[in-house]
């Protein structure tokens, strides 16, 4: 049941994800890659990672992507126009690089590394995960967890003074 | 065949298809009669009957009204985007069906579809993919009333999206657990008061620590249903009718029926966060079979509750201007649902180590 | 039990799809988003590892690559905004100019 589970995800993962870079209309782009990272949530789910699943979903799906779609829709953007030689160019050299790197990939993936041992199963996995990996970021891991919350209070603040539009001095706000 | 009856998962799975057949088909109903509720008790708000004229006491107006949408016209505007169009009245209704499958309508096994140990992430994720239904909607329609409506819902319901997840931590706290079976059980039996005799039922909302965030939830979740005092993508004063401007016959009726499915939703939310959801008084009493169908009666009798307040609030209040939503959301029930967090989680330490 | 090597197969794909997306097009917007595929190829690798060893490290390493996407999410796109309102396009070939 599970293989043909992820297999039906990774599948739709794979379609969804080549539609994001195939289509010319950002925001069906856009919609492609929230069902990339559903099929991912979904992944994520037969891996045992159900916290992160639906936190992939909150994060992205919820947030990430309908701030993506909100610029979208704010710009106004028409269909790409992409024709020419030197975009023609461009589609031949990425579509070959990327072919190349999956290919050295696979090839580092043939090399025949042994998984290691398996372990009876993940820590806190009969409660659900996430009390586990609460108590982790909150006693191995307190440091990094504590920058991240800076690094997003900057990216916050950032943020609002890079779209602020800036008035004359004496005008006044609407 | 009967290797098949007897297998673990097929077993699950059947089992799990004839309770998510029967919540659909009694949701739908309950849907038409919701709205038939809804019409009725505005009407007497107002001083007038309501629809009484269709059948026995107007009871047939609703179902007739879905009659009427399913062969009326549909309208799709030239210049939309047509596979958005369609898609985006799917999406209303969809992250609500979802959320009922973690729901605990009744004394668990029977009455729970399934058990997620992170219930109440399922929600949290499905309430904030539901934003995309009313943005999308707006946006396929090219129309600059449906635009506006759609991105005004876009930053509206992330805003409060914010403040109803922290709002939901101190029971989180309490609990121990994201389960949504488990929450309802943290929330059974009775406790005393304080140096007093006085027994109260243990749960949430009777805890002062969680009448705050059940305030912020509450709030937060006329807000997500997008209904008034904050239903400004669809406030028909200023947008004609928002981000549903350009649909007509059933996919406008998928919209309502989201509307309505949401409403369903965030109130046994409510309900199992901080009413102890089926938990009430006399379910021992009457034995294994009928005290869970009281469970589920108790539970039904408490959506009923909120549902009425629901309405209730909808006739009642005006709508809020926009900037006084933001402001609002930003500026009053983020900080609070933030406090809030600290002061519950320094009490329950405090508590744990007393 | 799905084998780590499936999953770390479609991670590698999943990642080349985002390479390939980032050198093919010349929307900013979708660029971005290529840059989101392959940051989800590499969690996907931290997840399938993690199920591997038994280990939570992994999935808390994806829990804050998430609140670094986010972050850099809110910034990249109020600088696109920012490069919009300046020069009134998103391809990124016609934002050559080093001053504004």
């Amino acid at each position: 049941m599970v293989p043909y589970l992820f297999m039906g995800f990774g599948a739709l993962l794979v379609a969804t994800a080549l539609m994001v870079v195939l289509h010319r209309n950002p925001v069906t782009s856009a919609l492609f890659l929230v069902l990339s990272f559903c099929s991912l949530a979904g992944i994520y789910l037969l891996l045992q990672a159900e916290f992160l699943g639906f936190v992939q979903i909150i994060v992205y799906a919820g947030a990430i992507m309908v701030l993506f779609l909100f610029v979208i829709m704010y710009l106004n953007l028409p269909h790409d126009v992409e024709h020419g030689a030197h975009i023609a160019l461009r589609r031949g050299i990425g579509w070959m690089v990327g072919a190349l790197l999956l290919l050295f990939s696979l090839l580092l993936a043939r090399r025949g590394w042994s998984p290691g041992p398996e372990a009876a199963l993940l820590p806190g996995a009969e409660h659900g995960n996430a009390g586990a990996i609460g108590r982790a970021l909150y006693s191995r891991y307190l440091f990094p967890f504590e920058i991240t919350s800076m690094l997003l209070l900057v990216a916050m603040v950032g943020a609002i003074v890079l779209t602020k539009t800036r008035r004359p001095a004496g005008e006044e706000r609407p | 065949m009967t290797a098949l009856w007897s297998n673990a998962i097929f077993q699950v799975a059947l089992w799990a298809t004839v309770k998510v057949a029967i919540i659909l088909g009694v949701l739908l109903g309950v849907v038409t009669y919701l709205i038939f509720a809804e019409r009725k008790i505005c009407g007497h708000m107002q001083a007038r009957t309501g629809p009484n004229r269709v059948g026995p006491l107007g009871l047939l107006q609703t179902p007739l009204d879905v009659v009427k949408l399913l062969f009326k016209e549909e309208f799709i505007p030239a210049q939309a985007n047509k596979v958005v169009f369609h898609i985006a009245p799917v999406l209303a209704v969809f992250p609500a069906i979802v959320t009922f499958s973690v729901i605990p309508l009744g004394p668990p096994p029977m009455f729970v579809v399934t058990d997620v140990n992170v219930g109440l992430l399922v929600f949290l994720a499905m309430s904030s993919l539901g934003v995309y239904a009313i943005t999308l909607a707006g946006w396929s329609s090219n129309n600059k009333y449906a635009l506006l409506g759609g991105l005004r819902s876009a930053a509206q319901m992330i805003s409060y999206e914010l403040a109803l997840g922290l709002s939901t931590i101190p029971v989180i706290l309490r609990a121990g657990t994201l389960s949504l079976v488990g929450i309802v059980d943290s929330q059974a039996g009775t406790y005393l008061i304080p140096g007093t005799k006085l027994a109260l039922p243990s749960w949430g909302i009777l805890h002062w620590y969680l009448v705050l965030p059940f305030v912020i939830f509450l709030v937060c979740s006329f807000a997500e249903t997008n209904r008034a005092p904050f239903d400004l993508p669809e406030a028909e004063g200023e947008l004609v009718a928002g981000f549903h401007t350009e649909y007509s016959s059933m996919k406008w009726a998928m919209f309502f029926l989201g509307e309505y499915f949401n409403m369903i939703v965030i109130c046994s939310i409510m309900i199992t966060l901080f009413f102890g959801g089926w938990h009430g008084p006399f379910m021992d009493v009457l034995g294994p079979v009928f005290g869970p169908l009281l469970g589920l009666g108790w539970f039904l009798l408490k959506l009923g509750v909120f549902l009425f307040f629901f309405i209730w609030v909808r006739w009642t209040f005006p709508r809020l201007r926009y900037d006084q939503l933001m402001n609002f959301g930003w500026k009053v029930l983020l900080p609070a649902a933030i406090a809030n967090v600290l002061i519950a989680a320094v009490w329950l330490y405090w508590r744990a180590n007393a | 039990m799905i084998p780590i090597g499936w999953t770390l197969t479609l991670s590698a794909v999943l990642f080349c799809i985002g390479v390939a997306g980032v050198l093919v097009r010349r929307n900013a917007l979708v660029i971005f988003m290529s840059i989101e595929l392959m940051l989800n190829a590499a969690n996907l690798a931290f997840v399938a590892f993690a199920h591997q060893m038994r280990s939570l490290d992994g999935q808390i390493f994806v829990f804050f690559v998430m609140t670094v996407a986010a972050a850099e999410v809110a910034v990249g796109l109020a600088i696109i905004v920012n490069v919009f309102r300046l020069r009134e396009t998103v391809f990124v070939d016609e934002i050559n100019l080093l001053k504004g």
